[in-house]
């Protein structure tokens, strides 16, 4: 055990509870409260990883989401593997392992590292530009560039975690709780609100929780201690909600927001078995408060990516929160006073301090006084012009600023160090508020964006709104909440506070380096490998568009996208093109906020719940007869019944047979049904379907086609007249749903006036449909009472009539041709009518068919299946069914539309017949219908709708559309396939029995 | 995601409604009447602006009655909801 890098005990840090990690297979010790990151600086390893493109050596950059680098595979190899996961983020547990990414053989010694030494050939845009010529080789490129690049390996395992949604209604939403979130969350609880406070991280106060210095003071106690009784306070307050490790990942309009409760990834694997592990929630405030708090930047000279060199603000975390000293040979280098806190602290602990490099010249600070008190070098109006060591740094060098920070001056200097941090300054974390629709303004004193103005009922306050002191945050917070609530006073009116924090800073996005930039690799977005030189050599190629630049470089398109860096492109391209910060803008920042993974979005709605799937009365005597189902719809539907070793071919040829020589049964419960009432149900009616229905008697049934009011075919189905005032109309099973928000609109938006109730009633009934020349006799049997003679019960009509007791509806419709029985049974009689259908039709072969025999059979008698044989660009003209549109009614809906100049056209398309040379030949559905296929272009008349090998006519049939085919008939035309042309002959839609005999047969 | 106060059910979910297009286009009477020209303007145009939009809605996973709604379509602000047949507000036009 190697743990000679932790300082001091941390109240954060359990130093009583031993883990055992392994990281790249060897086994590591830290201890309960730390993170990969933190045990691993621990035990002295910085370098984690590879760089993407040029496969440079990373280390640990930050302590937090931000972090760029130090990114990791868990769990190898099994089906909890994770890519991707920020080593600053996951705490460790007993049995941990991780590994690096993106390198081959190992992190120590990665083949892929010469893409470093090839970086001169490798600029931005490389790849588009290389491999562009010849266009036709980019399929032999991409095999090769996909494979060296990417992060993490994505499990190949189903997941076996739970995930789960759960909605959360609040009055006030708090996101942060730092010292700004802790008193607004306060503040909001104890004034009534319920209130609920989220933090990504699994403790609370931010960063305010570990300064301990004496410089940061409020009511005369160090600011932690204060703090900390604040939260031990919030703790007990009733309607306040506080949730840790959970971050939310988008902020949407109406202060719609989305968050990622994180509850077993701190766990060891076997303590998750059975538990959640993210909760999505989905959150409605009626007020959100931002107190996301602000990153800081790094810096951006020439080799500012090697392994041991952090933010500053993360060493000082490291130390603090910790216990963990980053390196034993410090070197700081800022542009403002941060570092200097961190050094004060590194300090107190009696960690090394080499040096401070400060890019001011002149700083007249407390926090810089005590460090000059205590004989530490500052090196004032300087800067860092390089680092060295490969996979750690190890030297330094500087040179002074020129005046105007534009050049550097002077002569070199060398500094050795096992640990460099920087300070940029910071950045506020304004991600979620721009995600809600929030405009930015840019702040010239110190070049960052703070909110401006805000969509929603909510505020930003803390450092995410650029107060960056504890004094600029205290001193206005309770105003900013007393405003905001609406209440008259708050408990944070007359602090007192202390804080020695001078705001000078010296702002230069890149900083001069004694070599031209084309020799450096000053870089800005370090996961993607995006440097200053990338940047300008953008500008130089003519993209302006900050988000073209983005995208040319792939600045800020990681998993990190860009939080370090975005800032300093933004700086270097306004810098290069001379235009202001301010009127450059900014990229867009996307949801999530950092990512999530896809059992979070997903959900329960995994597997058999992915979605609903809705099932007949009949289903579980499909499933017990073996029946191989489709799905229609939601609609799980019995599709064909194989016997024994039958393929479905085999099995709908024996169905189609059995229907037409003696009796088939269909449970057709999922056509959709809706009950019609109201004394204007026939007007209605007569505006809706293409045909008359004012005359249609009591008891009788008809077919109708609904049009779209561009005169297109949009739903058909049979309806039947039950009353003077009631009808009962079937759709097709997909349109169902459709079809009623159609007439609903029609019903409630343009005909008020009409007297018309619609209610669906699917699944109210189970309704059993009986065919063939022998379903009389099995109706009969079933329904003894009910005269079925053809005089009494002709095609096209109903009866209402009882099975024992229960009450039933009999049509006497047919799509199949032949003479056929449709009963209306309340659904919960459905399986006892069928197994009666059954019984009674057993002397007569009665064969249960499924959704593709229906199909062959209507085929063979050339009715059309709507969104099969038609889309939205058929008219009934195009499908040969003039005879359902009536000439006499003044008005239906799509009429208008059946004579438009496009539609009266005589070439368009139309449904044929079509049959092959070969009789034994059966079309593919969708091939296309050409004339000849030797000239190039070949002209497409047409495709195939439909197509079956019918038992029946013994042939091959098929359905299909061709320009101008009304004029057709009797044509010869060929369908090209891959391998050969089929020759087919242009025949009238209607196969079999063209003269009805058989419904009466 | 917005909320929307339907007329009939109060405040719901957008996830329950559905967005029908540009209120106010009414009907014609009398459609054999119409050129070709007539007709495909009554079928086919509508306006998308970016401002405040005059629309239907309908609350289809609810009562599945259709209303009225102003909205701006910049910022998703709802500014008025009423009921089929009710005068739509003048202020916005």
């Amino acid at each position: 055990m190697t743990n000679n890098l932790r300082v001091k005990s941390s109240k954060f840090i359990d130093e009583t509870y031993k883990i055992s990690f392994k990281f790249n297979n060897k086994t590591y010790y830290g201890y309960k409260g730390d993170t990969l990151a933190s045990a691993l600086l621990a035990n002295n390893i910085h370098l984690v990883g590879r760089s993407f493109k040029y496969h440079r050596p990373r280390g640990i950059m930050t302590a937090g989401s931000e972090e760029p680098n130090a990114i990791v595979q868990l769990h190898k190899n099994t089906s909890r593997t994770e890519p991707n996961v920020r080593a600053t983020e996951i705490e460790i547990y007993e049995g941990l392992e991780a590994s690096s990414q993106n390198c081959w053989p190992s992190v120590n010694f990665d083949i892929g590292g010469i893409n470093n030494f090839l970086s001169p050939v490798l600029p931005a845009g490389f790849y588009y530009k290389t491999f562009m010529w010849p266009a036709s080789f980019w399929e032999k490129y991409e095999y090769f560039i996909r494979k060296s690049a990417g992060l993490g390996i994505s499990p190949m395992e189903p997941d076996p975690d739970i995930y789960e949604h759960k909605y959360i209604h609040c009055d006030v939403l708090v996101i942060g709780a730092g010292i700004s979130g802790i008193i607004a969350a306060k503040t909001s609880a104890k004034n009534g609100f319920k209130t609920l406070l989220l933090d990504e991280k699994p403790y609370l106060g931010g960063s305010t929780i570990y300064q301990n210095l004496e410089h940061f003071k409020i009511n005369n106690q160090i600011s932690s201690s204060w703090l900390e009784k604040e939260i031990n306070e919030i703790k007990k307050i009733d309607n306040l909600e506080i949730k840790t490790r959970t971050s939310v990942a988008a902020f949407h309009g109406y202060n719609f927001l989305l968050a990622r409760e994180n509850l077993t990834d701190h766990l060891p694997l076997h303590q998750r078995d059975g538990k959640v592990r993210h909760r999505l929630l989905k959150i409605r405030a009626k007020k959100v408060i931002s107190a996301t708090g602000s990153l800081e930047r790094p810096l951006v000279f020439d080799n500012n990516d090697r392994p041991g060199i952090l933010l500053s603000s993360a060493i000082e975390k490291y130390s603090n929160l910790f216990g963990v000293a980053c390196g034993q040979k410090n070197v700081l280098f800022t542009n403002n006073d941060s570092a200097y806190e961190t050094a004060i602290s590194l300090f107190q602990k009696g960690i090394n301090i080499e040096a401070i490099i400060d890019n001011r010249e002149n700083v007249d600070s407390k926090l810089v006084n005590e460090i000059e008190k205590n004989n530490i070098k500052i090196y004032k109006g300087y800067t860092v012009v390089n680092t060295f060591g490969y996979k750690r740094i190890n030297k330094i060098s500087i040179m002074q600023l020129s005046k105007d920070g534009q050049k550097v001056v002077g002569s070199k200097i060398s500094i050795d160090c096992d640990c460099l941090g920087m300070s940029g300054g910071w950045t506020p974390a304004v991600h979620l508020f721009t995600q809600s629709g929030g405009k930015l303004k840019f702040r010239d004193d110190d070049q960052v964006f703070i909110p401006d103005t805000y969509p929603s009922d909510q505020i930003s306050i803390g450092s995410c709104n650029g107060e960056f002191t504890l004094d600029e945050i205290l001193s206005s917070i309770s105003k900013k909440l007393k405003d905001f609530l609406n209440i008259k006073k708050t408990e944070y009116e007359n602090l007192e506070i202390q804080s020695h924090f001078n705001k000078t800073k010296r702002n230069i996005w890149l900083l001069p380096s004694d070599k031209i930039i084309g020799k450096t690799k000053p870089f800005v977005d370090y996961q993607n490998d995006a440097t200053a030189k990338d940047i300008k050599l953008a500008l130089r190629e003519g993209f302006r568009s900050i988000e073209h630049v983005k995208r040319y470089t792939t600045t800020g398109m990681g998993t990190d996208q860009g939080k370090l860096g975005n800032m300093h492109a933004l700086g270097i391209i306004s810098e290069t093109a001379g235009s202001r910060m301010g009127e450059l803008g900014t990229t867009t920042f996307r949801p999530p906020y950092t990512p999530l993974t896809f059992g979070t979005i997903v959900g329960r709605n995994v597997g058999e719940y992915f979605d609903v799937s809705r099932k007949t009365p009949i289903h579980d005597w499909h499933v017990k007869n073996k029946a191989k189902f489709e799905n229609v719809g939601q609609w799980k539907r019995a599709w064909f019944y194989p016997k024994e070793n039958e393929s479905m071919h085999e099995a709908v040829q024996r169905e189609s047979k059995a229907a037409r020589d003696s009796a088939g049964i269909l449970d057709a419960s999922t056509l959709g049904k809706i009950d019609i009432q109201g004394t204007d149900a026939s007007e209605f009616l007569n505006r809706v379907y293409t045909n008359a229905w004012s005359k249609l008697a009591i008891g009788k049934c008809r077919y109708g086609l609904m049009l779209n009011e561009d005169g297109m075919v949009y739903d058909d189905g049979v309806t039947t007249r039950l009353d003077e005032n009631h009808y009962i109309m079937t759709t097709t099973t997909g349109g169902a749903a459709t079809v009623l928000g159609k007439l609903e609109d029609y019903l409630q938006t343009e005909w008020p006036e009409l007297d018309v109730y619609l209610t669906s009633v699917t699944d109210h009934y189970a309704t059993i449909s009986v065919c063939g020349p022998n379903s009389k006799k099995i109706i009969s049997k079933v329904i003894p009472n009910l005269d079925l003679s053809d005089k009494k019960f002709p095609h096209m009509s109903f009866k209402n009539t009882k099975i024992d007791k229960v009450k039933c509806r009999v049509m006497r419709i047919s799509f199949t041709g032949e003479q056929s029985y449709e009963i209306n049974v309340q659904a919960n009689y459905g399986k006892s009518v069928w197994d009666k259908c059954m019984q009674a039709g057993k002397e007569f072969n009665i064969t249960p068919y499924g959704t593709e025999t229906m199909h062959l059979l209507r085929a063979e008698k050339g009715f059309i299946i709507v969104g099969q044989d038609t889309d939205a660009t058929m008219t009934p003209i195009d499908l040969q069914m003039d005879w359902i549109v009536s000439k006499k009614k003044y008005d239906f809906i799509g009429k208008r539309s059946l004579y438009r100049s496009d539609t009266i056209r005589e070439d368009r398309k139309q449904l044929i017949g079509l049959i092959t040379e070969n009789p034994k030949e059966v079309l593919e559905e969708g091939a296309q219908i050409v004339l000849d296929a030797s000239k190039s272009p070949v002209e497409m008349l047409g495709h195939v709708t439909s197509s079956y090998y019918s038992p029946n006519l013994e042939k091959s049939i098929a359905l299909g559309v061709v320009k101008g085919g009304k004029n057709m008939i009797g044509q010869k035309l060929i369908i090209p396939m891959e391998n050969k042309q089929i020759n087919v002959t242009v025949t009238d839609p209607v196969f079999l029995d063209k003269e009805n005999k058989r419904l009466n047969a | 995601m917005f909320l929307i106060h339907c007329p009939y059910c109060g405040e719901r979910e957008q996830s329950e409604f559905k967005a029908g297009g540009e209120a106010h286009i009414v009907r014609p009477k009398q459609p054999t009447e119409l050129s070709d020209d007539q007709w495909a303007e009554y079928l086919f145009m509508r306006k998308n602006i970016k401002g405040v939009q005059f629309e239907r809605w309908v609350h289809t996973h609810g009562c599945r009655k259709w209303f009225n709604m102003v909205r701006d379509t910049s910022n998703d602000e709802i500014k008025a909801i009423y009921k089929m047949g009710e005068k739509p507000p003048t202020k916005y036009k």
